[in-house]
């Protein structure tokens, strides 16, 4: 490993490292606008320049540089310091003076290093160079004036996002990034240029005048708009929600964030249950905390527990969940389903229904099978990673399902199941190319399991797993991809029919007489059996509430500190941003507070009870963020057959990204997107 | 002085057959399989003795670049060639291609054979299209007549040439963007490190060398380093094809020793300074990029690298660019700063905002619209854009206004005065 001395200090860095690489690992930053660790090394904002001794003696972009052995360099001598104070002048000439209406104020590059390197006045007598601004959709806003074309957000479009939009055209002072034809950006990981741009030109547009940074709460919580987990930033001021930003978290999503979970925020300001309700008449009348649980008692008391069942949704945090499958056991009843989309997950071993191969695993994998997924409308940032991959090592990439733009190159081998059963049984080539892998990974989708056969593809895909030599000690490749940030949580509390319990479809069909839909309303209220007594505890005025019988006004996932399980199996917590509107309140504390009057009390009172609880269930619960690799150890597969695969062409799950839960249905911006996204594909013609 | 036995390009003023036939008989492709067989190290090391630096600018060893090709490689390697040539006042390369195609053509074999190329690629200027059809034709002779493809020249050694057409962007002459535009981006010129020779023209181990070096060195090897070296002065050896324009009576091509005196080489070829040697103001010795020199240096100044180096200019393409005392030189060398704004590409930061602010003052200076202490600020404009860039375009829309204040600033400064003087209106336009 060479040596390097950067400033006197010492360093000894990777073979292939460059100076800025070295400098940051000698604690010694250097400014830069254009270089971004995640991206590939442009070298164009020339604001990294250092001298090296003995090289040519002219400032040297640190960026791009390699570290050679005994490389002796000076990041803050009177050349480096006068070229920095160069480019800056540079910068600024044509840089607009309009940090006081700018949304990037207090938060930018270029501000914070003109401190340093700026000069107090300028020397430029021209005019300032004036750019359009560019239409890039409902969520990027631009304002090109401030563009210091560092080409980030290229870089990032091009490489991460998989999508050709973003270009740069026309050449020296004219060049202008935008998307040669105006479109909006077609990229489900989009917004993630608003945080990579170092200057004020790119600035999020629902999020445009509202605040500044420094007069919002930032607190720690995780995305629950899919299932990967995303480590999230929630800024608040007083009882909003302003934004959202991803945090770091090499393991889960790098630093990138889903367009929906940064934007469907606005959702959770719009149509909310902030009092209970209770119908009456046929009509939902608003009532108190005490007549909408005295309402329920009435109604349970007197039933029998396998006459009462409970359904948990999408979005729901462990805690809640535990609370209500434990109030279910003190009625009596073992109807318990977190299935609402009637997928046939297999809870009785974990890695039956988690990603075992983590996202961070992806990176290692070097074939990958997709069954009745699309991942890049289900889990983008997890779709990132699966590009990654591809763009580093070009594994082949096979796709079971419809076909569809995955932003990366696919073999499409047919949409029915029974292609599955042709890579059972070895017929189809891409068997071979999984068995040739060293390290095979096969996700299986949400689409693929909520079928009828849901089941036998489950039995499949992990048949074929262990076929290829995907199921080894060190190596796990049998993967699950959710959509809903709750499922895995809920599988692992086993939230599922217990003995002689009743599955979704039997509760729905009138197999119960009261029902508890904890935040669960991702299925046709219509199927939900006339007589049924339905009580929707939950923070939206969505379909499931619309079919209540009460109303318990509950708290979103910014609005509580609750503990989510991911895709993968991690175990995240999230904590309170905001209070729950009205009289809404955090979910456990409602079931908590009804099991007293109900008798039947909850043995918690705090949520730290609570949890021990939880991790008393199921000793996941105690390994906060931290998920160990393991490999698989019991090839056995889940119980059913592989035989009874239908020839019905297997659907992803999620259609429309940017609506698939109730607080993105409620938010504007999102319906926003899906219009710009739809008159993209269907222009409006001239004659019309 | 140049003897008719030592030159190369014989056949300079196109006025014999250019092609196969035509070049046969001027000794090109004489036997050059056997020049092949003395081996890849030997034609290096021979181009090493013979001091040939490269003729496209920057003057860097041309023995020496070959040498930095991988010895063994499972890349292929390529042998990139400039044909970009659009320096202004540079007409060298084109006249090679139209009038001597074939002495390219075996340069590119001899040359890819001693860096171990598989194929050369012969990036040409978009606007020679004249040029492109000639060439590609006597590119199609020389596969018909198997001297380069299949066993080169019953050689045995498989060599491709490949031309290819730029589309008139004058950053696509830099070595590592005509490599980008070549692989069809956008022709912005890439990092260094790494160089070309480890990580080039699809990611492969290349070799860009301009026109001019490539054409030589058949006959170098040919006529023996000794030869070569014996030509010009010590460390600037050989001939050079020098292109005069500019104030002179009969401007010209003409192939000349290094180190000749800018002085004979004008009067000599070029007919003389337009109005008589003491009617010169100015040359820009070496194509639009360098630094201009004033007549009291013209008196004296031989033609070569060093030299020019010495005067604080430089020879650049050897595209002598004479002025006379007629020409306004803050708007000429004004007219060169709009032309390096025009071709900057945009990537980096000092020259893509650097060499608009430098036209824009240049422009005022033309009127003398300005204040004397911005002459200071654009000199440091000029400083801070120089050496900061990806590429060399920085320094060389640097280095003309550079040239400008270091020998002219008196002009500069009366002409501020003049537009003072006059109340500050701008000067009367002809048609006005």
């Amino acid at each position: 490993m060479p040596k390097v001395t950067i400033d006197g200090k010492e360093v000894e860095v990777p073979a292939g490292s460059t100076i800025l690489q070295a400098a940051e690992a000698a604690g010694i930053e250097i400014p830069r606008f254009c270089y971004h660790e995640r991206l590939s090394i442009a070298g164009n904002c020339r604001m990294c320049l250092v001298e090296v001794e003995k090289a040519p003696p002219k400032p040297i972009a640190s960026c791009g540089y390699p570290v050679a052995d005994g490389m002796v360099v000076h990041t803050d001598s009177k050349m480096v310091r006068n070229a920095r104070r160069g480019v800056m002048e540079f910068l600024l000439i044509n840089h607009p003076l309009d940090c006081p209406i700018c949304d990037q104020g207090g938060e930018c590059d270029l501000q914070d290093q003109a401190m340093g390197y700026g000069m107090d006045h300028s020397r430029y007598e021209e005019n300032k160079r004036a750019v359009p601004d560019k239409y890039l959709g409902p969520l990027v806003k631009t304002s090109m004036n401030r563009c210091i074309h560092c080409t980030r957000c290229i870089r990032f479009i091009t490489e991460v996002a998989g999508v050709p939009d973003l270009g740069a055209t026309n050449r020296g002072e004219h060049m202008e990034v935008g998307t040669y034809v105006e479109r909006a950006l077609g990229s489900e990981l989009s917004a993630n240029i608003i945080d990579l741009c170092p200057v004020g030109a790119l600035t999020s547009k629902p999020y445009a005048f509202v605040a500044r940074p420094w007069e919002l709460t930032k607190v720690d919580s995780i995305d629950v708009l899919d299932a990967v987990g995303t480590n999230i930033r929630v800024d608040a001021r007083g009882p909003e929600v302003l934004r959202v930003l991803p945090r770091i978290n090499e393991d889960v999503n790098e630093e990138w964030l889903g367009d929906k979970s940064r934007f469907a925020i606005d959702g959770l300001k719009r149509r909310r249950l902030d009092r209970p309700w209770v119908r009456e008449n046929g009509k939902l009348r608003a009532a108190t905390w005490n007549e909408a649980f005295a309402a329920v008692a009435a109604k349970l008391k007197g039933l029998s527990g396998d006459r009462i069942g409970a359904i948990a949704g999408d979005l729901c945090d462990a805690e809640s969940m535990l609370a209500l499958k434990e109030l279910m056991a003190g009625l009596g009843s073992p109807n318990l389903d977190c299935r609402q989309d009637g997928a046939k997950l297999d809870a009785s071993r974990r890695d039956f229904y988690t990603f075992n191969t983590t996202i961070a695993g992806i990176e290692e994998a070097d074939a990958l099978l997709i069954v009745g997924s699309n991942p890049r409308r289900e889990a983008p940032v997890l779709n990132a990673r699966i590009r990654k991959t591809w763009l580093q090592n070009g594994m082949p990439i096979g796709v079971i399902g419809d076909e569809a733009d995955l932003t990366y190159a696919v073999t499409q081998l047919g949409t029915s199941a029974k292609t599955l059963g042709a890579l059972v049984d070895g017929s189809h080539d891409f068997a071979r190319v999984l068995t040739a892998a060293k390290k095979p990974m096969i996700i299986v989708g949400q689409g693929a399991l909520r079928r009828q056969d849901g089941a036998a593809v489950l039995a499949a895909c992990w048949r074929l797993a262990s076929m290829v030599g995907a199921l080894s000690p060190e190596w796990h490749g049998f993967n699950v991809l959710h959509t809903a940030a709750a499922r895995v949580g809920a599988l692992d509390l086993g939230f599922v029919p217990g003995p002689n319990g009743k599955d979704v479809d039997t509760m729905l069909a009138g197999g119960v007489d009261a029902l508890w839909l904890l935040g669960a309303d991702g299925f046709d209220t219509a199927r939900i059996a006339a007589g049924t007594f339905v009580i929707y505890q939950g923070h939206h005025g969505d379909v499931g509430a619309a079919r209540a019988d009460v109303i318990l006004p509950g708290a979103a996932y910014t609005e509580k500190s609750g503990t989510y399980a991911n895709t993968e199996g991690r175990v995240q917590r999230g904590f309170m941003a905001v209070y729950p509107p009205g009289e809404a309140r955090e979910d456990w504390k409602i079931l908590r507070a009804f099991s007293g009057i109900i008798g039947r009390t909850l043995p918690y009172d705090t949520i730290e009870q609570l949890r021990a609880r939880l991790e008393q269930v199921n000793p996941v619960f105690g390994h906060i963020g931290y998920l160990p690799r393991f490999g698989c150890t019991d090839p056995n597969g889940p119980a059913s057959e592989v035989k009874a695969l239908a020839d019905a062409p297997v659907v992803a799950a999620v259609t429309n990204y940017y609506m698939t839960d109730p607080i993105s249905r409620s938010s504007p911006t999102m319906a926003a997107c899906v219009e710009a996204q739809s008159q993209q594909a269907s222009p409006a013609l001239a004659a019309e | 002085m140049l003897q008719d036995k030592d030159r190369i390009f014989t056949n300079l003023y196109g006025l014999h057959d250019p092609f196969l036939k035509g070049a046969r008989a001027r000794g090109d492709w004489d036997d050059t399989k056997a020049l092949l067989a003395r081996g890849r190290d030997a034609i290096i090391q021979e181009m090493k003795d013979s001091g040939l630096r490269g003729r496209g600018g920057a003057g860097f060893p041309t023995g020496l670049k070959w040498s930095f090709m991988p010895k063994q490689s499972d890349r292929p390697c390529y042998l990139v060639v400039n044909a970009d040539e659009s320096e202004p006042g540079t007409c060298k390369d084109r006249d090679i291609i139209r009038h001597d195609p074939h002495k390219l053509i075996e340069g590119c074999l001899v040359a890819g054979f001693a860096m171990g190329a598989c194929a050369a690629y012969i990036y040409i200027r978009g606007e020679f299209y004249n040029e492109s059809v000639a060439l590609q034709h006597a590119i199609d002779e020389a596969y018909e007549a198997g001297l380069i493809g299949k066993n080169a020249c019953g050689s045995g050694y498989d060599f491709d040439v490949f031309l290819h057409r730029g589309a008139g962007a004058y950053i696509c002459g830099e070595e590592t963007a005509l490599i980008e535009s070549l692989e069809g981006k956008k022709g912005m010129p890439r990092m260094k490190p790494p160089f070309p020779a480890g990580v080039g023209l699809y990611g492969c181990p290349s070799t860009v060398n301009n026109v001019e070096s490539i054409a030589v060195s058949p006959t170098i090897l040919r006529r023996g380093a000794s030869w070569f070296s014996g030509l010009g002065r010590q460390n600037n050896t050989g001939q050079k094809v020098f292109c005069i324009s500019g104030h002179v009576n009969k401007p010209c091509n003409v192939e000349e020793e290094l180190g000749i005196p800018l002085r004979e080489l004008i009067d000599k070829y070029a007919g003389g300074v337009r109005g008589g040697w003491d009617n010169l103001l100015a040359v820009i010795p070496g194509g639009s990029s360098v630094p201009l020199i004033p007549k009291s240096i013209c008196d004296e100044v031989l033609m070569d690298f060093d030299s020019l180096r010495a005067v604080r200019s430089g020879l650049g393409t050897a595209a002598v660019i004479v002025m006379d005392k007629s020409t306004d030189v803050i708007k000429a060398i004004a007219r060169l700063s709009k032309f390096y704004m025009h071709e900057s590409c945009g990537q980096c930061t000092p020259c893509r905002e650097g060499t608009g602010w430098m036209w824009r003052v240049m422009t005022r200076m033309v009127e003398g619209r300005a204040d004397p202490a911005e002459i200071d600020t654009l000199e440091q404009v000029t400083r801070q854009v120089e050496g900061h860039t990806i590429c060399a375009l920085g320094d060389a829309a640097a280095w003309p206004i550079q040239g400008l204040i270091r020998h002219f600033r008196p002009v500069m400064e009366e002409r501020i005065a003049a537009y003072k003087s006059r109340g500050a209106k701008p000067l009367p336009m002809a048609a006005e």
